[in-house]
């Protein structure tokens, strides 16, 4: 059996209407397994990139990648590979407060994590966390045991370091 | 140039060459179709149903080699051509499809006959447009149909509003589009690819080509034989592939697969290195996708990167057009000074596969009204360039291992989707584009009853075609697996004694005959030839007449079986 991890996929995308209803609808009907989806604009006008993050063995990564190149709104796509790469999600964790003791610790947390607190009520708070999925993760963990009230996650975006970079052809 | 956008379709159409399409008019296409009439440059062949619009326009394109070109109204008329787009998505048939929409401020409003057909079609095109202003027209059109015909060929749907088809607007015919995501390939193999697959080839004891529509496609039927030739490795075919080489060549074993020639299904499985071209490797090509190519070497060539590696491993992948690949290839060897004997072990082997199963095949022939001779008969009768088109079941499964295919393009089949219905309208199709060249459809009773009433169009455009029904009175691939696989428990495939196709031909103005034996089979299909209507031919063939050979379902295919 094929070892299965986690893998970046990077595109660029015409930005036009039903371009995300064809990608996704692709990915439905192959039956691919995305983990998350990010879509953004970029530093040109009328093309947006997307960074996908998908669980597989390579031979199912090849082929989303092929498949996903066949679609005529696709303009480039490659993996990122994350050791290459600066890799970053965000979330917003709203937990909740108890108490006094609570709040302290908390507080220590985030500082630990870099995280920012973006919103406080008298028995809830917001944080910001931003970095790689298993930072994110490792915070959102640690919060569990206050009690998240809500959480939401952007997605993974990438980006290759150095000179390698995914750009339109002129 | 200010014209209306329903002008503007037309002309487009007529610069793409357009001479002849396929539809039905519609609330939502009523200024198209004024246009078309009001310009007369394009035929349109009024059908009965819109899905056989689609197929007559599948049928068109894979005889003649041009985009076919089907259109329907809104909502219904739309989503009625699902299936034949499907189909044409499938077996990569260059298709564009017209569909008319609910004006624009209507849109998402679920007004009467909306359906969101770019939508729906998504999964079963290479692309949709939705036209939302008449100055994109022509540009859409010719982009269009430069999608459907260039790398690996397929259909795309465009939709136009009823609004922007009677706007008037400035508008300029590009001969050329660009597009950021879509290259048209040289088709040109890598030099590299091309070393390696020969060098597996030179040295392969037992090779073996398997081909597919590609090589149909590509026009590379000489290319395929000279290779082959030089190699002395025997052609298998995928159903798609079928016609691709004669298959009296004597290096041709004919169709391989679930209902693949036993000797090609063996043979394939013995090789040690296949040549794969123009095939995407299906499952009902070669059973087990796990199984396949275990001992042997695998070059393969396809003009679509996505199909290298999707089904099975590939040794060799080549990305190139089939031509241009077995091209270079040959050429390679040619240049090597390579030639092999034909007296090797493998074609003695292959000789011995053919002779164990001859007498199989000669038990098929005998007693009356047998498919597999009535395939026979059929060959003798019609001359090389005739086009036969089939149902899908056993009909087309008869056909594709009993009738011998001996030109590209002349045999037309729903491979990869199986639509029942598909023949009929289809064989009318190729007839448009081929007015000169005989065509039958070898149709079961069940597939021909889904688009029968193509009759009528048959009659009232003049295209007369011959359609041959292998008659059982019942769903017969179905009840075929019933009584071999689910102890004979039939359930629901008796299609009962009705109708009388004699009666329902001549109901629509066309000639329906009854044949009773080979003899009146043979000299029925002769006058039919020459009818100036179309014919339907009604076979009683007995019900219980099974498809051979055959490997059953989760089976390899060295599991071939010849009876059961």
């Amino acid at each position: 059996m094929a070892e299965e991890k986690l893998h970046y996929i990077s595109a660029l995308v015409e930005d036009k209407p039903g371009v995300m209803f064809r990608i996704t609808s692709l990915i439905r009907r192959r039956a691919f397994n995305i983990d998350s989806i990010a879509v953004g604009p970029t530093e040109h006008e009328g093309i947006s990139r997307l960074t996908m993050t998908i669980r597989g063995d390579e031979r199912i990564v090849e082929q989303v990648i092929k498949q996903l190149a066949k679609l005529v709104d696709v303009i480039k796509i490659s993996e990122i590979r994350p050791e290459e790469s600066v890799v970053r999600e965000l979330a917003l964790v709203k937990v909740h407060v108890r108490d006094h003791t609570a709040r302290n610790d908390i507080i220590q947390y985030v500082n630990i994590f870099r995280g920012r607190i973006v919103d406080v009520a008298p028995h809830s708070m917001i944080i910001e966390i931003v970095g790689d999925e298993d930072k994110v993760n490792a915070f959102v963990n640690l919060m569990k045991e206050f009690g998240i009230e809500e959480l939401a996650k952007t997605g993974v975006v990438a980006m290759s370091r150095g000179v390698k970079s995914i750009k339109p052809k002129e | 140039m200010k014209i209306s956008g329903a002008a503007a379709m037309v002309e487009a159409l007529e610069r793409e060459k357009v001479e002849v399409m396929f539809g039905i008019p519609g609330g939502a296409t009523i200024p198209f179709f004024d246009e078309l009439i009001k310009r007369k440059t394009i035929r349109n062949i009024l059908v009965r149903h819109e899905q056989c619009a689609a197929h007559m326009a599948d049928g068109y394109a894979r005889v003649s080699g041009r985009v076919g070109v089907a259109t329907a109204t809104s909502g219904p008329g739309a989503t009625n051509l699902v299936t034949g787009i499907a189909a044409a998505y499938m077996d990569s048939t260059p298709l564009v499809a017209i569909t008319g929409q609910v004006p624009r401020n209507m849109i998402g409003r679920d007004a009467f006959q909306e359906a969101d057909i770019t939508g729906i079609v998504t999964p079963i095109t290479k692309y949709t447009f939705l036209v939302m202003s008449a100055s994109q027209i022509p540009s859409v059109i010719r982009t269009a149909f430069m999608l459907a015909s260039t790398n690996r060929p397929g259909p795309v749907l465009v939709d136009i509003p009823r609004d922007v088809q009677l706007e008037t607007t400035e508008v300029t015919f590009p001969d050329q589009v660009k597009l950021k995501g879509y290259t048209i390939r040289s088709g040109d193999p890598h030099p590299y690819q091309v070393k390696k697959a020969i060098g597996a080839l030179i040295n392969a004891e037992r090779p073996i080509i398997l081909a597919g529509g590609g090589v149909i496609m590509s026009g590379a039927t000489n290319e395929l034989i000279e290779l082959a030739e030089l190699l002395q490795a025997p052609i298998v075919t995928s159903l798609m592939g079928k016609g691709s080489v004669p298959e009296t060549h004597p290096l041709c074993l004919g169709i391989v697969g679930m209902h693949g020639k036993a000797e090609a299904n063996i043979a394939l499985e013995e090789a040690d290195v296949v040549l794969a071209v123009g095939t995407r490797i299906s499952d009902r090509t070669v059973m087990r996708l796990d199984k396949f190519g275990e001992n042997a070497k695998i070059i393969h060539i396809d003009i679509d990167p996505a199909e290298i590696g999707k089904n099975v491993r590939a040794d060799i992948p080549i990305v190139a057009d089939a031509k241009k690949a077995l091209k270079a290839i040959k050429e390679g060897l040619v240049k090597m000074g390579f030639k092999r004997d034909p007296d090797t072990p493998w074609l003695k082997r292959i000789k011995e596969l053919r002779d164990q199963f001859a007498s199989e095949y000669e038990e098929l022939l005998r007693g009356s009204l047998r498919p597999p001779k009535l395939m026979k008969i059929l060959r003798q009768i019609l001359p090389p360039d005739a086009i036969v088109t089939t149902g899908v079941g056993q009909n087309q499964m008869w056909s594709a291992l009993y009738f011998e295919a001996l030109q590209p393009r002349t045999f037309i089949t729903s491979g990869g989707l199986g639509a029942m219905g598909f023949g009929f309208p289809a064989a009318l199709g190729a007839k448009v584009a081929k007015p000169d060249k005989p065509v039958v459809d070898i149709d079961g009773d069940g597939s021909f009853l889904m688009t029968e009433q193509e009759l009528a169009t048959s009659i009232c455009e003049n295209i007369p075609i011959v359609v041959m029904i292998m008659d059982n009175r019942s769903l017969g691939m179905v009840r075929q697996w019933q009584s071999m696989m689910y102890e004979g428990r039939l359930s629901y495939v008796d299609l009962g004694r009705v109708p009388d196709f004699v009666k329902l031909a001549e109901a629509y103005g066309a000639e329906g005959v009854k044949v009773e034996s080979y003899e009146e089979f043979e000299s029925c299909m002769k006058r039919a030839l020459r009818s100036e209507v179309t014919v339907v031919i009604d076979i009683p063939v007995p019900p219980d007449e099974k498809v051979f050979p055959m490997v059953l379902p989760g089976r390899r295919l060295k599991e071939v079986i010849c009876r059961g």
